[in-house]
This record gives structure tokens, C-alpha cells and sequence, in this order.
């Protein structure tokens, strides 16, 4: 972790998931799991955010919230898909309302697998992400477009 | 007179974790009126019936809401079971309850968190979900899973807790009392606390009534309203009587969560203390052939599931009435006439579950 320069702030969004991984990741921030120890804080405004956590399928409605989101937080920027809804569609995926996982609407970096998600891998999964943020840090450095 | 103006909250808010729609229509800072709009997480799961085994439903029917899930699978097992005729175990009823007890801990504490939290409150945000990892904590040991548990199934649950364990849960549910005691001493009697909600988001007894309200919002009003009184399940086997506060702001709210969390140690001490022993499921042989409406007390309120069956492994129709749609008419009268700095804890105070609302 001694790359890591900056703190990430992430930005939650139920795209139509039970509630169970939200909750989880809600689970991280506080006192057991507590990922403010990496530097990491929950914000509520897109333009503060590094990394996009979601949760659930995307659903007719909530694909151009989610896609809204997305625009709105600046570059460098993370996607990570939390929960087996987020994936794929999960146990969810034959309902009528369901179009499937998040890479129907927005590029994702990090899968984080389970039902709900536990805590644990939730936060696997967002140090995975610091990598990545880092190197698009670094491909933006130089010039490039990072995705 | 000011002007008129409309404010869109949500669907992303910072004090909202799932997703709700309110048009609060402004006179300068006095909310006239919310108009809420819904849909952002509907995925159409009672269709799935169509599709699913009833059996196995009972893993979606726990997940129409990743808080409540427990009790949502009680509910759904529960029809069945009534449209089958089934009668399951004693020890499989207060195993229900138990975990059911648990799940409303759980929830409370969640709920308290994200309350304090929405008045700027910080650190009871985090006492409060640190004291929650102990029911998480006992949930996975007999369980396996934090929030989604998975242990009930048509005809019983699916695995037992051994004796010791439920000895050693009680005693760990006896040592962390007083601290729930602690904490429950900050939320009723902190004088910002009290100043942030006392005469907030007033609901009165009639119109909860009339409105339909459930749960802690119906009973923060001042209405005896709770399904364990209907003694489903071993609930009729223990003493129990609702916590009903008058008042309807959202101190009473709060109140009524608060001092359930007691009720909910209590009635695990006792389910503990009269476990039968024996079995802890039956089989099932057959199909459901008829309708039944099934009523138990969420978190949140009264849910009830409508199940119906036409004698084949799928069932024709599955309908959830959850206690957060019963009470959204309420939170809109609670709106008309609060200043938009409450919105936040006023919306917070009904305890929305949107995941159970739209499904």
C-alpha cells in the first residue's frame, strides 16, 4: 500500500439489489471492518469520488441513474461491482425487469463475488481497485486515456 | 408568501443507502409538499414463482430484501405450510423466532445507526453498528450468513442450534446489554438528539390509523399494532406485549426502536429458556393447492405475503405487502409542513426498506 498517495473516497449506488450488500458495504465502514484506515470514506457527490461501488443488477430505471453517476465523477475512476446481482444479474437475472449485470451499462474493473457479499471480500475487492486507480493515475501522467 | 419551487431528492442522496425519489415542492424553506416516486430497484420477483420450484423460492423470497430476509422467509414458509396443512416441530417455531428476534436486533441497530447518522451524529452511527456485529456475529455461527441466512425452508429450518450454544448466545446477549443500555440512554435522553427530533414529522394517532401506517411508525403514534400479537408461530407460547408510544413525532419513532431492541432480548431469553427439544423439520410431500394470506411482524411493520397455488410445483401467484409501502402515505403527510433540513431524518424516521417497497 505505500503507492497509494492519495485517499479514495468511494461513492455507494443501489442499482436494484436487496439491500444485503449495501448493507455490507455500509459494514465496511464502520468500526470491525473500517476502511478508513486506508483512507477510504463514503461520500454522497459523484465529483468527490474515486471509486463507483454498486451494487446489484441494473434495471430499466436505474441504468441512466447509474450512467449519470458514472459521467459525474472525474477521471481517474474505478468501477466495482459488489454482489453476484452486480455481476451478472444474479438470482435475479430472469426477472422481467432485469437487463443483467453492470457491464450492461458501464465499464467495470472489480468483480466482488457472493451472496451477500461479505465484508471481507468487499474490501479485497476495493484494495484491488487502489491498484488500478493508481495505474490510471499514472497512464493519465503520461498522457493517455485511462477507460 | 414566497415562491414556489421544486427540490428533486434522490434517487443518489448522501443520507439515502437505496435509492427513492422525492419531489419536495418549496415554499422558501417550508416543504409544501412531497411527491415521491418509486421504481429504481424493481425487479419483478414475484413473477419468478412462474419459474421456480415453491421449494426453492424460499431463497428468493428471502432475498426480496437483504434486512428483513429472515422474517420474509418465515412469512413465505408459512403459507406454504398453512396451504399444505403442515405442522412444523416445536423446536423448528422457536428456532424461527429466535432468529427472527435476532434479525429485528439487527435491523434496529442498523436503523439507530443511519439515524444518528442522518443528524450528523458520527459516533453513534459507529457505536451503534458495532454493537450489531455481535448479532451478526451469532447469526453466522448458526447460520453461515451475516445478512442473508438461508436456514428456513418449507416444513421447518435447516439446521439446528445445539443447546450450548444457545447457552452461550444467551449469556453473550447478557453481557452485551448493558451496553445496548448505553447507547439506548444516549438516543432518549441527549439534549441535540431531542432538539433534532421532539415535534418533528408529526403523525397523528388518527391519521396513522387512517393512512394504514405499521409497525414502530403506527406505534410511535400511539396504535397497538403488531403482528406477534396475532401469536403466529411459537410467539403464542411467550409473554410478550407491544412497545406503544404516544406522541407520532420522531422522537416516538425512535423510542418504540429503541426500547424493542429490549423486547427482542427478551423474547430471545425466553424462546431460549423454553426450547423443546426434538425435531426440527418434516418432509413435505405434495403440492399447495389453495390461497393464504400470511401476516408476521418485520422490522418495519406488518408484511404479508399472499400465496397461491394450483396443486403443480409452481405457484400461480405470490404478492407482498410490505410494511414500508403501507407506510410511505404516512411519511408524505409527516413532509407537508417540515422544514427541508428535516427532510433527512423525517424520511429516515419510518425506517424505509425500498428493497422490500418495489422488489
Amino acid at each position: 500500500m505505500s503507492y497509494l498517495k492519495k485517499s479514495p473516497w468511494i461513492l455507494h449506488y443501489d442499482a436494484s439489489s436487496c439491500n444485503g450488500c449495501d448493507i455490507e458495504v455500509l459494514a465496511c465502514l464502520t468500526p470491525l471492518y473500517d476502511v478508513e484506515r486506508f483512507g477510504i470514506i463514503n461520500t454522497g457527490n459523484p465529483k468527490h469520488a474515486d471509486i463507483f461501488v454498486i451494487t446489484g443488477g441494473i434495471n430499466e430505471q436505474s441504468s441512466v441513474v447509474v450512467k449519470n453517476i458514472y459521467d459525474q465523477i472525474p477521471s481517474p475512476k474505478v468501477v466495482v461491482a459488489v454482489g453476484i446481482c452486480a455481476a451478472t444479474g444474479g438470482v435475479f437475472r430472469e426477472c422481467y425487469n432485469i437487463k443483467g449485470g453492470v457491464n450492461t451499462t458501464i465499464p467495470v474493473d472489480v468483480y466482488v463475488p457472493g451472496c451477500a457479499a461479505r465484508p471481507e471480500s468487499i474490501i479485497d475487492g476495493i484494495v484491488a481497485a487502489l491498484s488500478i486507480l493508481e495505474e490510471k493515475r499514472k497512464a493519465m501522467k503520461k498522457g493517455e486515456t485511462p477507460l | 408568501m414566497g415562491r414556489e419551487i421544486v427540490i428533486p431528492f434522490g434517487p443518489q442522496h448522501p443520507v439515502l443507502p437505496e435509492p427513492i425519489h422525492l419531489d419536495l415542492v418549496l415554499e422558501d424553506e417550508m416543504v409544501k409538499e412531497a411527491i415521491p416516486s418509486i421504481g429504481y430497484i424493481h425487479r419483478g420477483l414475484e413473477k419468478l414463482v412462474e419459474k421456480r420450484d415453491f421449494k426453492n423460492y424460499v431463497y428468493i423470497a428471502e432475498r426480496i430484501c437483504g434486512i428483513c430476509s429472515f422474517i420474509h422467509s418465515v412469512s413465505y414458509c408459512q403459507g406454504i405450510e398453512n396451504i399444505m396443512e403442515i405442522t412444523i416441530p416445536d423446536r423448528a417455531a422457536y428456532l424461527r423466532v429466535i432468529w427472527s428476534e435476532y434479525s429485528r436486533l439487527h435491523s434496529h441497530l442498523l436503523w439507530l445507526g443511519l439515524f444518528a447518522d442522518a443528524m450528523g451524529f458520527e459516533n453513534l452511527f459507529m457505536t451503534a453498528w458495532r454493537l450489531r456485529e455481535h448479532m451478526l456475529n451469532d447469526m453466522e455461527e448458526t447460520t453461515g450468513g451475516r445478512v442473508i441466512q438461508g436456514s428456513c425452508k418449507v416444513g421447518g429450518v435447516r439446521c439446528d442450534i445445539s443447546n450450548d450454544k444457545l447457552a452461550s448466545m444467551s449469556a453473550g446477549l447478557t453481557a452485551i446489554e448493558p451496553e445496548l443500555s448505553e447507547m439506548a440512554g444516549v438516543f432518549l435522553e441527549d439534549e441535540t438528539i431531542d432538539m433534532r427530533t421532539r415535534g418533528v414529522g408529526v403523525l397523528s394517532k388518527d391519521s396513522a390509523w387512517d393512512l394504514g401506517a405499521v409497525g414502530p411508525v403506527a406505534r410511535g403514534s400511539g396504535i397497538a399494532l403488531d403482528a406477534r400479537m396475532t401469536g403466529y408461530g411459537a410467539y403464542e407460547h411467550l409473554d410478550f406485549s407491544p412497545v406503544v408510544i404516544s406522541g407520532g413525532d420522531c422522537y416516538a419513532r425512535c423510542r418504540v426502536r429503541v426500547e424493542e431492541l429490549f423486547t427482542s432480548l427478551d423474547l430471545i431469553g425466553q424462546a431460549i429458556t423454553m426450547m423443546p427439544d426434538g425435531d426440527i423439520e418434516v418432509p413435505v410431500r405434495g403440492n399447495p393447492s389453495g390461497e393464504f394470506f400470511s401476516r408476521t411482524e418485520q422490522p418495519r411493520g406488518e408484511v404479508v405475503h399472499y400465496i397461491r397455488g394450483n396443486g403443480t410445483k409452481n405457484l400461480l401467484r405470490h404478492r407482498v405487502r410490505t410494511p414500508t409501502t403501507a407506510n410511505i402515505p404516512g411519511l408524505v403527510q409527516m413532509l407537508a409542513g417540515c422544514e427541508l433540513a428535516n427532510v433527512p431524518v423525517i424520511v429516515l424516521s419510518i425506517d424505509p426498506c425500498i428493497g422490500c417497497a418495489e422488489r
